[in-house]
């Protein structure tokens, strides 16, 4: 491992507490809600917030000993902060001259910086003559200039627009590949995450929650705020073989699938690795799942037995994407599996499909297409029946 | 309506006065005349070598106003705008009191060095940067405050000391700011007479500067005086050009 981190950052208020390892060529993504600390994280990570405790190690180097400015790093900030009196070329120069290089020679490494990023047209001109893309450009060449052996990239994509993000992205990639050094980039953005980094991990309110590849975070989410992320409705609940008791949600208000579902949201980008897994993650074996009868019960507290593919006994989680959700005017015919009674509690616009929040024992999410709104007349405070597949749902040790 | 009709006549008669009375004819010979241009280049000399003298002192007091957090930085800041409330008058016997001849800096002075400061040309540079430093202080302090103090860190993560990151970063950044006080702080120490007057005293060619000599000649040639109201208001009239787009550009 090349870097070994513990981070401990206190305020008032909050505390921070976390640790991870990231291998030489490893890009790490610390995943999280605002606020929940991944700047903070970074930043004690380049010497610019202190730690409380806990410490830093870069290929052997105990990093937290030293200042800021003797670390060996390179970090490019969410707003770039390209200095505004200097010249692209000079900006990607400055780290040169820092460490010793004569202005000649700090120059010429610029310059190859600049072309490697493809703005040697740009040399000249001051940041403020840059589109948000090519700063960012410019922004990344200078913090690879000083030949850092850690890389810190926060909220690298933030500032653009949305079609400037995608080329800026899959560019980004390829100098992240090409670096091997260790990198550590702070997103809420869960496509970035994906996209960027080779290993992810969630904090929320200062902790880690979840970590893991891209796939395995996407495919067994273990907070709401990731299921959230990659768009699945996730619940917690007891598992005796095939089947799940979920206790219905105290009160249940619009709180966990209801809210934010906005650009955050992943199911709309079928690109994803890891989202386009989840549909097969059934199999063919659901069909022996038992028929549960206290799971078409409406509302009033009940909970709803869920039945799965996988057997487990225990505390489990139970995740499935809201296009696994089928809606029902009146009760179906045949088999009433993981079949309960909710009310509609929103409906918009997602994709080319339309998502509908349900209230009822557990809040869910689903996803039908527009001609089913209109047929069902799916609007807010009407009762439905609501189904999900079995071979779409996926259970996993709590 | 008529009260600002009459606030800005108030403020503009007089000039208007100046430039009516002035003996255009004569001009030119007056300001040829060796007081006129002694007390001109004086004026001169002292103003710039007091804003040199701020400028060393007044930037990193304003640094440390801006950028550092210690025990009475409120008490700190209030101290160093006292001499733009104080009467200049109050502020010239002040320093006769600390380094005048028996002050209690200037005896020790006089007796370590052989050297005294009242009634010295370098006296009228003291009293000069005594009462103009807070405009400098306070301009400095405001443009430090409005950079953005995040540019710093950027120049840390790519291994800059805390001075080269000043020095290359902040610097550059807060020059409009540093210029643009650094100009108020001549045009006041060019007009400054009060402290002057009772620091340095009115000698000709060696203490005696414009707004002196002005006064001076009232008593005697009051033609002599309006030509060297003129050249000042002039150069105030310049200075206000040039700093036309961070004061006088109103939202």
């Amino acid at each position: 491992m090349t870097l070994r981190a513990r981070l401990v950052v206190e305020r008032a208020g909050f505390r921070l507490d976390v640790g991870f390892e990231v291998a030489p060529g490893e890009v790490v993504a610390l995943l999280g809600p605002n606020g929940a600390g991944k700047t903070t994280a970074l930043r004690a990570l380049a010497g610019l917030t202190a730690l409380t405790s806990g410490h830093i190690d870069l290929e052997g180097r105990a990093l937290h000993e030293i200042p800021a400015e003797s670390r060996p790093i390179g970090m490019v900030f969410q707003d770039y902060l390209l200095f505004p009196h200097l010249s692209a070329l000079d900006n990607v120069a400055f780290g040169p001259r820092c460490h010793g290089a004569s202005k000649v020679e700090a120059r010429r490494t610029a310059s190859a910086w600049l072309e490697r990023v493809g703005l040697s047209a740009h040399a000249g001109s001051r940041p403020r003559r840059l589109s948000g893309g090519q700063a960012q450009r410019v922004a990344l060449a200078r913090a690879l200039a000083v030949g850092p052996r850690l890389l810190l990239l926060d909220e690298p994509l933030a500032a653009l627009d949305a079609h400037t993000r995608l080329d800026v992205r899959s560019e980004l990639r390829r100098h992240l590949a090409g670096f091997d050094g260790a990198t550590v980039l702070v997103t809420h953005d869960p496509l970035d995450a994906m996209v960027l980094a080779d290993r992810l991990v969630v904090i929320e309110n200062g902790s880690i929650v979840q970590e893991g590849t891209s796939v395995e975070v996407a495919r067994r989410p273990r907070t709401d705020y990731v299921a959230r992320l990659v768009g699945l409705n996730l619940y917690r609940g007891i598992a005796t073989g095939r089947t799940v008791t979920i206790e219905a949600t105290a009160g249940t208000t619009n709180d966990t699938t209801t809210n934010d579902t906005t650009t955050a949201d992943m199911t709309s980008a079928d690109t994803i690795p890891g989202v386009g897994t989840l549909s097969s993650g059934g199999g063919p074996g659901a069909g022996t799942a038992d028929v549960e009868d206290g799971g078409v019960e409406a509302g009033g507290g009940e909970g709803v037995v869920f039945s799965v593919v996988e057997r487990f006994d225990g505390p489990v989680f139970v995740a499935f994407p809201p296009s696994a959700v089928a809606l029902y005017g009146t009760r179906p015919n045949g088999t009433p599996r993981n079949l309960w009674r909710a009310r509609i509690d929103g409906v918009e616009r997602h994709g080319d499909n339309v998502r509908v929040h349900l209230d009822g024992p557990i809040p869910v999410a689903a996803d039908v297409t527009p001609a089913a709104v209109a047929e069902l007349d799916l609007v807010p405070g009407k009762p439905v029946w609501v189904s999900v597949k079995a071979t779409e749902t996926h259970a996993y040790p709590a | 309506m008529v009260p600002a009709v009459a606030g800005l006549v108030f403020l503009v008669l007089p000039l208007a006065g100046l430039l009516v009375r002035a003996p255009w004819s004569t001009l030119a010979g007056r300001l040829a005349e060796p007081q006129v241009l002694e007390a001109l280049r004086l004026s001169l000399v002292t103003a710039s070598l007091a804003t040199l003298f701020c400028l060393l002192l007044g930037v990193p007091l304003a640094w440390m106003l801006a950028r550092t957090s210690f025990p009475g930085r409120r008490v700190v800041r209030a101290l160093v705008t006292v001499p733009l409330v104080l009467p200049p008058v109050v502020g010239g016997v002040a320093l006769l009191l600390v380094l005048g001849r028996r002050g209690l800096v200037g005896q020790w002075l006089e007796s370590a060095f052989g050297f005294s400061l009242p009634f010295t040309t370098a006296g009228v540079v003291l009293a000069e940067a005594f009462v103009a430093m807070p405009f400098l202080v306070i301009s400095v302090e405001g443009a430090l405050r409005a950079a953005d103090q995040r540019f710093e860190e950027a120049a840390a993560t790519l291994g800059a000391s805390r001075w080269t990151a000043f020095r290359r970063v902040t610097l550059p950044l807060v020059a409009p700011g540093i210029t643009a006080g650094a100009v108020l702080c001549w045009a006041r120490a060019l007009g400054e007479f009060g402290a002057t007057i009772t620091f340095a005293g009115n000698f000709p060619g060696r203490t005696q500067t414009m707004p002196l000599a002005v006064y001076l000649a009232l008593e005697t040639e009051p033609e002599a005086a309006i030509v060297l109201s003129l050249v000042l208001l002039a150069v105030s009239v310049i200075v206000l050009a040039s700093l036309r787009d961070r004061w006088v550009s109103g939202p």
